[in-house]
């Protein structure tokens, strides 16, 4: 079993995840940069992927969104590469769609993704890395979780969540 | 204060190793002002200012009725720190555990090139 994912907070306004897979970069890579691959796992229970379109280039643009199983609610991320380095690193700028517009609108700063992949003896290991605009949006982002009304807390964390792909 | 508010707190009361020392120390017993700047090399006022903020963010509490005063660590707040990240932790977690099984199975499958060949 490959070692739990770390979670560190860099700066005041980062989060950084750091994970290894017991597989090699490119397939990682395959995972993270391939819609038919990337809706098998990216996620969260009880949420299937409807949307994933991802078009993997320097000024490209990807739009992911998730319904619930039950309510049929959704939201979603969208956003733009800004950097595309196969198979060893990949940043985009990320906003958040909640879900109740038709179509997604940039609300606010994005939050920066950064995802690097290092290959050792066969074993991968991600750093995931969210820059938020502020403080303020990376606790925000996340300390909803805090409250308990978890469920209604889900589209944020789940921001967070999805950000790591 | 909302709970984002108090994790703001704590997070820029833990942003500091001194405070990070402080708290360690404090984790084995409660401690006097002197009793704290002495390892520290740091003078006393210096040390109260980081206890302020220690204080305000309610990972360390003053016993007032003693006399010495001392302070003595409130473990409840950096609990839920702790929590916040950990909560953070699992969500990262469980879709990654969802790749590996993904990965997994990937390794398993011939690719479709390999199986074209033959």
């Amino acid at each position: 079993m490959p070692k739990p994912a770390e979670v560190t907070l860099p700066s005041d306004r980062e989060v950084r995840v750091t994970r290894t897979f017991h597989a090699p970069r490119q397939r990682v890579w395959d995972a993270h940069t391939k819609p038919e691959l990337v809706k098998q796992w990216q996620g969260y229970e009880g949420w299937d992927m409807p949307v994933c379109d991802m078009d993997v280039r320097v000024g490209g643009h990807y739009k992911w969104r998730w319904r619930n199983h039950e309510d049929g609610s959704a939201f979603g991320f969208f956003g733009t590469f800004t950097e595309v380095d196969s198979p060893s690193r990949i940043v985009h700028e990320q906003y958040f769609d909640p879900g109740d517009m038709d179509f997604a609108m940039p609300v606010g700063d994005p939050c920066i993704v950064s995802l690097e992949l290092d290959e050792q003896d066969g074993v991968t290991t991600l750093v995931c890395n969210l820059a938020f605009a502020s403080k303020e949006a990376r606790d925000g982002a996340v300390s909803t979780g805090m409250t308990d009304g978890m469920e209604h807390s889900y589209g944020r964390l789940d921001e967070l969540v999805m950000a790591a792909a | 204060m909302q709970s984002s508010e108090r994790l703001d707190l704590t997070f820029s009361a833990l942003a500091d190793p001194t405070r990070r020392a402080i708290l360690a120390r404090l984790a084995t017993g409660e401690a006097t002002v002197t009793e704290l700047a002495e390892p520290f090399e740091m003078s006393q006022p210096a040390i109260s200012k980081h206890l302020k903020v220690l204080e305000r963010a309610g990972l360390i509490s003053v016993d007032v009725d003693a006399q010495r005063r001392p302070r003595k660590l409130e473990p409840g707040r950096l609990g839920e720190a702790v929590d916040w990240i950990e909560r953070y932790r699992q969500i990262f977690e469980q879709n990654y555990q969802r790749l590996d099984a993904l990965l997994e199975e990937l390794q398993a499958r011939p690719s479709k090139r390999k199986r074209a060949k033959k």
